[in-house]
């Protein structure tokens, strides 16, 4: 979807904030709690990170931008619960909820270390053949869905050229929607800095994305 | 902390309150486990950072043999240190040299390689960085303080799926016969996503 979160080339942000090596990485107690919430929501099963990330960029523009990162997460959470049944739209609005029994599911904190390190390989094995190889001249696909898709607005229809192929990988397109992972092959794809901004782009500047090879067409 | 609202009810901050409000909900419900959040916390505030990603960079210096490894297959390398795991499955180095410096962004969310760099600092997080670093990526560098040699090209990577980019910095001039250990001293996180150089020795 052309959401919010579609942030490549977009103007009037301002001026970056680094910070130091050392800053605290949370700026708040309730974003680690945030976090790990959202960790622990996830480890239900419910949803995949692919429908996780389509919840959160389906706020509402002038909320995501209104939120602070965490704020968003909590957001795309409240709506990822909601949706599945977890909790209900009453409980969310009073805050309050009945005890229950603990889920079958439930991430017991001796289950933390190696769920982190298990993670969530998304290479699939493919019977196809690759469509692209090494060096070949491709088209970014134009293309508007309204649904989840992982191929940024400002790569659309430019012209790039096949730099590596990394075998299949679920497709976020589908797996984001409930409709299964249909993995697809993955490449990168690098595009000369002019194909993407015109005569706008800073000299001497390729940028590459990994895109799927149904986002992309011969060139 | 000044509170301009008049509900005495609650002196939350209005998302604080709302995540506390979830957390005892899921709590309550038998969804979450606060042990299990506190774990969670505990690992990516102290044990995963980006002091992992300096033991990789200082050793790819270091070791030719290794830099090679890590270069065709940088999710063995590093799983061979230990490093490995959620937001880390698929991972590739990328090698600043002297004619190309490198850049890591993810325009459409957040990716970023946990199990090397712990949880991203909130400028990466920020639509400022994820507007900009794919079109005018010098102008981003020198609000950093980085700028780069005549002539170097810049080659930004977006992490559109779920492939991990890791900057390995050229190693510093004068940091010849240190130990991997002081080597990895030089590498800061900044330079392992390419916001930044390693640091000269002093």
């Amino acid at each position: 979807m052309n959401g919010p979160h579609d942030l490549g080339g977009q103007m009037g942000f301002g001026l970056i904030t680094p910070e130091g090596e050392s800053a605290a990485l949370f700026h708040s107690e309730w974003e680690a709690r945030a976090l790990a919430l959202t960790l622990c929501a996830g480890a239900l099963g419910r949803w995949t990170l692919d429908e996780s990330r389509h919840a959160r960029e389906s706020l509402p523009p002038a909320v995501y931008y209104g939120s602070s990162y965490y704020e968003i997460w909590i957001r795309g959470l409240e709506s990822l619960l909601t949706k599945h049944g977890l909790i209900s739209a009453e409980e969310l609005a009073t805050g309050q909820a009945a005890e229950a029994m603990a889920h079958p599911r439930r991430l017991a904190p001796d289950a933390v270390g190696p769920a982190l390190a298990r993670g969530g390989p998304t290479d699939r094995p493919l019977q196809d053949a690759p469509r692209f190889r090494p060096g070949d001249k491709v088209r970014a696909k134009v293309m508007h869905p309204r649904g989840h898709t992982r191929l940024p607005r400002y790569v659309r229809g430019a012209v790039g050229v096949i730099e590596a192929d990394h075998g299949g990988h679920v497709f976020p397109d589908t797996n984001a929607h409930g409709q299964g992972e249909a993995p697809q092959r993955l490449y990168t794809v690098v595009f000369d800095g002019r194909a993407l901004w015109g005569d706008d782009a800073e000299s001497g500047l390729q940028v590459s994305v990994d895109a799927w090879e149904s986002y992309l067409d011969p060139a | 902390m000044p509170h301009d609202h008049s509900d005495h009810d609650n002196h939350l901050d209005p998302i604080e309150a709302r995540v506390r409000a979830l957390e005892t909900i899921l709590t309550r419900k038998g969804l979450v486990d606060p042990a299990a959040m506190d774990r969670i916390i505990e690992t990516y505030s102290e044990d995963v950072g980006p002091k992992n990603g300096a033991q990789v960079v200082a050793r790819a210096w270091a070791e030719p043999d290794f830099a090679d490894w890590l270069a065709q297959d940088a999710t063995a390398a590093i799983t061979s240190m230990g490093f490995s795991g959620r937001q880390g499955e698929h991972m590739q180095a990328v090698f600043n040299t002297d004619g190309v410096h490198n850049l890591v962004v993810c325009t459409l969310c957040s990716c970023y390689p946990w199990p090397v760099l712990g949880l991203p600092p909130t400028w990466y997080k920020s639509p400022e960085y994820r507007s900009r670093a794919v079109y005018e990526p010098r102008a981003v560098l020198a609000e950093f303080g980085v700028t780069l040699r005549e002539g170097q090209q810049v080659r930004v990577w977006d992490s559109t799926a779920e492939l991990r980019y890791l900057v390995i910095p050229q190693r510093p001039a004068g940091s010849d016969g240190l130990s991997q250990a002081q080597l990895a001293e030089l590498v800061t996180r900044d330079s392992m996503i390419g916001a930044g150089l390693a640091q000269v020795p002093t």
